[in-house]
Order: C-alpha cells, then structure tokens, then sequence
C-alpha cells in the first residue's frame, strides 16, 4: 500500500476516536439535565463541574483528532 | 559573514515552508474545490531576523500576538480600575468580574494556602483567553494553537506544582502516589498507575488547549472554503453554519481558558494538600 493512502485510512481510523466524545459529553449534559430538573436549586452550584467535565470528555476525543491530524500533516 | 550564515539559514528555512507547503498542498488535493490548505493560517511567520549566538531567536508573528495579548491584558486591568469610582463603570465592572471569578476559583479549589499563587493563575487565565480571544480576529494568529506553546505552558506548571509539593512534604510528597485504604497486593499496580496519570497531566494539559484551538480554527477555514465554492447559489448555508460556530468558537475560547485555570488550581492543590 502507498504511504500517501495508508496515512489517509489511518487518519480517518482515528477520527473514530470522536464518537467517544461525543457520548461522553452527551452523557454528562444529560445527567446535568436530569439533575437540575429534579433540583433546580442546586444546580447553579454544580455548574463548573458540568463545564470541567464536559472539557475533560472532549479533551480525550480531541486526542483522537490529533493523531489524525499528525498522520495527515506531520508524518 | 555572520549575515551569510544568516541569510542562508532564512533561505534553507523559506525552501523547506515552500516543500512543507507543497506537500501539504499535495496532501489536501483530495479535500475538493473549495478547500484552500486550512493549515496555512498556523504558519509561522519572522517578522524581524535576530539571530542569538547561532539559535533562531527571530521575532515572529506568534512573538507579535503574545506581546499584543499582554498589552491588551495589561492596559485592560490597569486603565480599568484608575479612576476607582467606588461604583463601577463597565470597564472597570469588567476588569473586576474577571478577577473575582479567578478569586473564587482558586479560593474554592487550592484554600488559604493557594491565596499566594492567584497572581500566577490570574496571569495564566488572562493570557489564555487574550490569546484564544484575539485569534478570534479574521486574519490574526492564535497563539495557543501550537503545541510548543501549550506545551511549555503545561510543563512550567506542572514542574512548579511538582518542585511545590516537594518542597512542602519533602520525601513524603511520593505518598501522593500511593492511595490510602487499599489492599496491600494491589498497591504495586495502582503506583505504576497513578505515576503514569500523574505523568500525562502536563501532555493532557497542553493538548487539550492545542486541539481546541486548533480543531476549531481548522474548521471554521475549511467552511469558508465551502463558501467560496459553492458560491452566491450555495455558499449561504455554510455562511450561517459559520457565524454560529464562530460564536461556538468564542464560547470555547473562555471555557478552555477556564479549564486550564481550574486544572492547574486542582493539580496544585494535590501537590499542597495531599489528600487523594
């Protein structure tokens, strides 16, 4: 296989990675959402920990997209 | 002949951005019409050629927006809270607002202990977001969207927190590794676990800013290139898909600068209160 279109599989191969992501932050923001509906009171002060979280879960995707990105640009 | 050596280097350099470009161009030909090399608007850029006892130490366009962020950073905090009206204007509302906000964060995550490095984090949380903020700017550069800057930021921090907490536990810092109530045949395993988290905090740190912002600048190149293609017919969905992720875009430039503020406050608390 050329290198040129073994680099391009393997960057879309780890875009995959984005899906991870995309449940991880999809799963916090609801978990926030049924939290805060059930106690709206208390949900302002948790407000950090969803934006701290939601960072962190989008952080390991965007790990993901890197490695694509150092296939498509650096290697 | 310090000037040849000089030019010549500049010359090698100009060559291998011109075969970089090419074969970036060569690797984006399969992107479609529109699509014009959206790593462009990352590269790096001298604007005045100094050489330092043989190490590049050119001023580049990344050097420029450093120094405006900085510029704008401190003429905003100082020339807001000049006039001290004990009933503030905006600006001065603002200027307060931001250090509040970075009061309370390292307050509520590092403790009375961590009152002395809040100009530290306060430093560090403005410079983020002046450089995010102004890469916003069509045409400008992002700063924090190269990995060695990112990175030399998170190493810094993370050997500050680290040299921190050894000189306050001396030795005994290296408990920070060993969680407390667990069965004793374990305690091997959950070390060499816990060093290596411990290890990926500076390369999590930075990438997590780098991606972001890079991630987020590529795409918003890639859909104006969508634009142009698709022309006056087409070209205003993906206008309207722009303007609201640039609004994203802006959104994520204060988050991260956040979260790299809240993620040192916690690494340092770890390092001056060692519980796990």
């Amino acid at each position: 296989m050329e290198p040129e279109a073994a680099k391009l599989i393997g960057a879309g191969l780890a875009s995959i990675a984005l899906a991870g992501a995309g449940v991880g932050i999809g799963h916090i923001f609801g978990n926030y959402l049924a939290g805060a509906l059930r106690n709206p009171a208390a949900a302002p002060a948790q407000f950090p920990n969803l934006l701290l979280g939601f960072a962190l879960a989008e952080a390991t995707g965007l790990f993901g997209l890197v490695v694509a990105l150092i296939l498509l640009f650096v290697i | 002949m310090a000037a040849d050596v000089t030019r010549l280097a500049l010359l090698e350099a100009r060559a291998q951005e011109h075969a970089a470009d090419a074969a970036e161009a060569a690797g984006e030909g399969g992107h479609g019409a529109g699509a014009f090399d959206p790593m462009h608007q990352f590269e790096i850029v001298r604007l005045v050629d100094i050489e330092l006892f043989g190490i590049d130490a050119s001023f580049t366009n990344a050097s420029l927006f450093m120094l405006i962020a900085v510029s704008v950073v401190s003429a905003f905090t100082i020339f807001s809270v000049g006039g001290r009206a004990m009933v503030p204007g905006r600006l001065q509302s603002m200027a307060e607002l931001s250090y509040e906000f970075v009061a309370k964060m390292v307050r509520d995550n590092v403790g009375d202990a961590g009152q002395k490095y809040f100009p530290f984090i306060f430093t560090l949380f403005m410079f983020v977001l002046a450089s995010n903020l102004l890469g916003m700017i069509p045409y400008s550069f992002t700063v924090t969207s190269h990995i060695i800057v990112t990175f030399a930021l998170a190493a810094v921090i993370f050997l500050g927190v680290t040299v921190i907490g050894f000189i306050r536990h001396g030795v005994g810092f290296l408990k920070l590794f060993v969680p407390s109530g667990i069965p004793l045949a374990l305690v091997p395993l959950l070390v060499v676990i816990e060093l290596i988290s411990y290890f990926t905090r500076p390369i999590s740190l930075s990438v997590r800013l780098f991606a972001n912002m890079m991630a987020g600048h590529t795409m918003l190149k890639v859909f104006a290139g969508f634009v142009v293609a698709m022309g006056v017919i087409g070209g205003w969905a993906p206008l309207a898909f722009i303007v609201a992720f640039t609004g994203l875009e802006v959104l994520i430039a204060f988050l991260q600068a956040y979260v790299f503020a809240i993620l040192t406050c916690i690494y340092l608390n770890d390092a001056l209160h060692m519980h796990h």
